[in-house]
């Protein structure tokens, strides 16, 4: 994975929701250069009309996410010597959602989902009252813990095999935002949250096949978050909630 | 395609055929190792309720959970949906019923 010659050659989808190509651009190879630093390149010298999104450049907002030869990743973070391939690389908008205009794509459906999946905060207090108190060391909050890092990219939701077989599934991301409250004692609404992902497109459509885990550059393992949304809807069922 | 109805319906019967997966197997390796004639197993499943539960039970849970996990191969892989895929589950339940049952009554009915 090296990259000795003096200009990269890379190929970016071209198009909108009606379809699209490849087009090949030569960008100077440069030291510590990202695919986002490549792609900013060809928008800034090359074809202004370039369609992308980004914002904070440092791997915390999520928005910079793209298919890069292949494979979900988020572009800010993402060095180019890394992924190269033969001198080539290749962007594409993220898999599983629909094409707004070149790299950009449309994040309605998995926001969406997230709502779908009950992945909003369900409150027990007003600011009236005392803030209440969360154990860092309680079984719940370590479980919640472990999964709350998610930035919003979905690069899981365009790795996943099932979200694209089956679109109504909610896909990793709300998933495993519904199992952080799940686990948060200060959720009000934990039998609600998992009746939402007990409906059609649920968490009971995973496969388990874990590309979640194995693409998620904070290194969260949305898998483990469903297994437990799995485990959890079945003791309701038995306890006949 | 899976609601959480059809997945607990395939994980009960997955949960029956496990055991009943381990008893058949036993029970080949004895047939086999002891040098059994079919007329000997016959003599033994013929008229047998125990032979006939444990084999049809066994066709039962399979034939549930065989549909469900074509029906959402079907669902995923060939984009199928509605109608037509509940009836592909269906059919394919009431054929494996069918011809499973079939094979238990000619071995254990008299």
């Amino acid at each position: 994975m090296s990259s000795d010659t003096k200009t990269l050659d890379v190929s970016v989808w071209r198009g909108d929701s009606a379809g699209g190509k490849f087009e090949r651009f030569q960008v100077p190879n440069q030291q510590s250069q990202t695919i986002l630093d490549v792609v900013v390149w060809i928008q800034q010298k090359i074809d202004p009309t370039l369609a992308y999104r980004y914002a904070c450049r440092v791997g915390m907002c999520g928005s910079c996410a793209m298919m890069v030869n292949g494979e979900p990743r988020w572009t800010c973070r993402t060095h180019v010597l890394k992924v190269i391939r033969d001198n080539r690389i290749e962007v594409a908008p993220l898999r599983n959602l629909p094409v707004i205009k070149d790299l950009a794509t449309d994040m309605d459906p998995f926001f969406t989902k997230w709502v779908k999946a009950e992945g909003v905060f369900h409150p027990t207090s007003s600011r009236d009252d005392d803030i209440v108190k969360v154990n860092p060391s309680s079984d719940d909050r370590i479980l919640a813990d472990a999964a709350i890092e998610c930035i919003n990219c979905a690069v899981c939701y365009a790795s996943c095999d099932t979200v694209q077989g089956n679109p109504e599934y909610l896909g990793p991301a709300a998933l495993n935002r519904a199992w952080t409250l799940v686990n948060d004692e200060k959720d009000g609404k934990r039998a609600d949250i998992l009746d939402a992902v007990s409906q059609r497109g649920g968490c009971h459509n995973c496969h388990s096949q874990g590309s979640c885990a194995k693409f998620c550059p904070n290194e969260l393992s949305p898998i483990t978050s469903i297994a437990g949304l799995k485990r959890e809807t079945i003791k309701s069922f038995f306890k006949g909630r | 395609m899976l609601t959480f109805r059809l997945f607990m319906l395939q994980r009960v019967t997955a949960l029956i055929m496990a055991p009943l997966v381990l008893g058949h197997l036993a029970v080949m390796v004895y047939a086999i190792r002891g040098g059994l004639s079919t007329g000997a197993i016959l003599s033994r499943t013929q008229g047998s309720l125990p032979w006939a539960i444990f084999y049809g039970t066994f066709v039962v849970a399979v034939s549930i959970h065989a549909a469900i996990g074509v029906r959402v191969i079907a669902a995923e892989i060939f984009h199928m949906r509605g109608l037509l895929l509940n009836a592909l589950s269906w059919a394919l339940c009431a054929f494996l019923l069918f011809a499973g049952l079939r094979a238990v009554l000619s071995v254990t009915a008299l």
